[in-house]
């Protein structure tokens, strides 16, 4: 459905992606995910037709984006982070606004509106200005004027960032129904729990895609063991091990350690050393990884090579 | 030393007929990382400005550093350090200036801020950086510095309001590893969050919501022992048939889509199991595995304010 071929995108002496090859299948949810400056919102606006490749070549629906934008944009809806909406005009005036601006016809227009309002769950609120909306309505409104035009393609620039976490899983609920009624998305996100619930996920970093795969095949292909281990003096225990043979990465969170290892077998080497420094270290099991744990094992080795 | 840096006993504000918090008591060690959760309303900044004494409690009372928060807020403000959501940095002064700027305001001596200074931009990842203009930082260095500025007088306990929004997971982690840093040497660190990995980073957090305090215990204490949210994981095909399947037979709290896998969440799960593979099967959808799985953090959260909502349903 979407396929990029050798993109890069310079902004005078920046490189913002370079390179990048990827393609979205029809039905899929694909989340980019990766540090502040990655490219992820670049990739975003490329696709969406909003600016033009230095070089490559986009397609949505074997459509070309610099040659017929105005046909890829029939196609997709773009949310971007900032979405403007009309803080003066009440909730049900914004999506009017947007119906004029997307051209839907007058007839359909009372019945469409009502039906997304229903969907975005803002149907008691349509009378509010969108000012006086949570900061989570507010995420939910932009989504129903996006899907005013009814795309077969969703572009979503961290659409939940600064959402408290009931009105992200409201959020990801309604992405679920849209996701289901066939339509392709592609969402960038800073939340790697939310990464887990995409069906594929690409990891950007400077530009470029070090990853990209099934969140599972992502986390199990990790080449690595996670064991989590419980220590009062988890910061003391964190640093006796850090460079240990086969350690290759230890974090802490509260009184849990959480370590990457090349191989469970190590649990006992490790427990030795914490011994002969006199920390207590107990209840050392293997957990299941985290996309987190990919993810920054793959940032590790990228920064090495 | 007190090893005990912050308590409230039964703490309310009311703004007119509003509940902003509602007998809310828990209390704060030394050296511990306290982390409060709560949806957008809940009542977690108004809990904080009330420890710092910018807000007078309506009912209750607290202390901080041995300090009465309605008596001696002038004894608190001294002695903790404040990054709120929106924390002023000045954007045409340098980075160092900044920071010498909140020093001096708390009548830090130069010589010993220029020692501070490199110690703490050494430890947040702003060496180097001392003379660029705050204007010219990206996000997430900003949001480094404020944590830096709010460090320049050493307090004891710091309050930060949602540290990271918007900061990426790797250069979460560094800010996290300042904290563990200060925790060990003694200070004790407040926090708000939305983000439920960073939640798991606390020593002890406490769900926030409608102003009440609603569950309090370590993160793991809050997976395993809240009994409200048990997670099954299910491998199945087709997803869309499983999901109206499950939802339709109303056994579990929440059925929800994670990638090519099938949540669904509840109590007593592990019962269910066997029931949902024999209906999912009968009615086409063929089951590759359904396991027991640890919730999430944010499940059990989701699932306790569910709770709440059930057992005293708001009225309008």
């Amino acid at each position: 459905m979407i396929s990029l071929q050798g993109v890069t995108k310079r902004f005078a002496a920046i490189t913002a992606i370079r390179d990048l090859s990827f393609t979205v299948q029809a039905g899929q949810v694909f989340g980019l995910i990766g540090p502040d400056g990655a490219g992820k919102t670049t990739t975003l606006r490329v696709t969406s037709t909003a600016m033009n490749p230095t070089a490559g070549r986009v397609t949505v629906g074997d459509i070309d984006t610099v040659r017929a934008p105005e046909a890829v944009k029939q196609l997709i809806g773009y949310m971007p982070q900032r979405f403007a909406l009309y803080p003066d005009l009440t909730v049900v005036e914004n999506l009017n606004f947007f119906a004029d601006i997307f051209g839907s016809p007058r007839a359909q227009r009372a019945e469409l509106i009502a039906r997304l309002l229903g969907f975005a769950r803002l149907t008691e609120f349509q009378t509010r200005l969108a000012r006086n909306l949570s900061g989570g309505m507010q995420k939910k409104l932009a989504l129903a004027a996006t899907l005013m035009h009814r795309p077969r393609v969703l572009l979503l620039d961290e659409p939940t960032t600064g959402v408290d976490p009931v009105s992200r899983r409201e959020f990801w609920d309604l992405l679920t129904e849209i996701h289901l009624q066939g339509v392709t998305i592609i969402i960038t996100t800073p939340y790697l729990d939310e990464a887990e619930r995409c069906t594929r996920v690409g990891l950007m970093y400077r530009g470029e895609l070090v990853a990209c795969d099934e969140p599972r095949t992502l986390r199990d292909g990790l080449g690595a063991t996670v064991l989590e281990a419980q220590s009062a003096q988890a910061l003391q225990a964190r640093h006796a091990v850090e460079k240990s043979e086969g350690v290759l990465t230890v974090s802490t969170h509260g009184d849990v350690l959480r370590l990457l290892v090349d191989r469970a077998e190590r649990a006992a080497a490790l427990q030795a050393v914490w011994q002969a420094n006199g920390i207590t270290v107990g209840n050392v099991r293997v957990v299941r990884a985290r996309l987190e744990d990919a993810f920054v094992l793959m940032l590790t080795r990228h920064d090495k090579t | 030393m007190n090893a005990i840096a912050l308590s409230t006993e039964h703490i309310s504000k009311h703004f007119d007929h509003f509940v902003a918090v509602d007998h809310v008591s828990f209390s704060v060690r030394r050296g511990e990382i306290y982390g409060l959760l709560g949806p957008n309303g809940a009542g977690k900044t108004t809990t904080i400005r009330m420890l710092l004494g910018l807000l007078t409690p309506t009912s209750g009372k607290g202390a901080v550093l041995g300090f009465d928060i309605v008596k001696q807020a002038e004894a608190i403000r001294q002695r903790v350090g404040y990054v709120s959501q929106k924390f002023s940095l000045y954007p045409d002064l340098t980075v160092a200036e900044n920071f010498n700027f909140y020093g001096g305001v708390y009548g830090v001596s130069r010589a010993a801020l220029a020692e501070r200074r490199a110690d703490i931009f050494r430890t947040i990842g702003l060496s180097g950086q001392d003379q660029e203009r705050v204007s010219a930082l990206a996000g997430g260095s900003r949001q480094r510095l404020a944590l830096a500025c709010a460090l320049a007088h050493e307090p004891e306990l710091l309050f930060l309001d949602e540290p990271t929004a918007g900061v990426d997971p790797i250069s979460r982690r560094g800010l996290w590893d300042l904290l563990y840093a200060l925790a060990a040497r003694g200070a004790s660190v407040l926090v708000t969050t939305h983000y439920m990995d960073e939640a798991e980073n606390c020593h002890r957090l406490a769900f926030i919501y409608r102003g009440r305090l609603v569950a309090e215990g370590t993160p793991q204490e809050m997976k395993t022992q809240q009994m409200v949210a048990q997670v099954v994981e299910i491998d199945c095909e087709p997803l869309d048939a499983a999901l109206t399947v499950l939802r339709a037979a109303r056994w579990f709290d929440e059925v929800a889509l994670y990638g090519a896998l099938i949540h669904a969440i509840g109590q007593n799960v592990a019962e269910k199991i066997s029931p949902a593979r024999a209906l999912l099967q009968s009615k086409g959808v063929a089951v590759k595995s359904a396991q027991v799985i640890l919730p999430s953090l944010e499940d059990v959260f989701i699932a306790r304010l569910r709770s709440v909502d059930v057992d005293d349903p708001i009225s309008e």
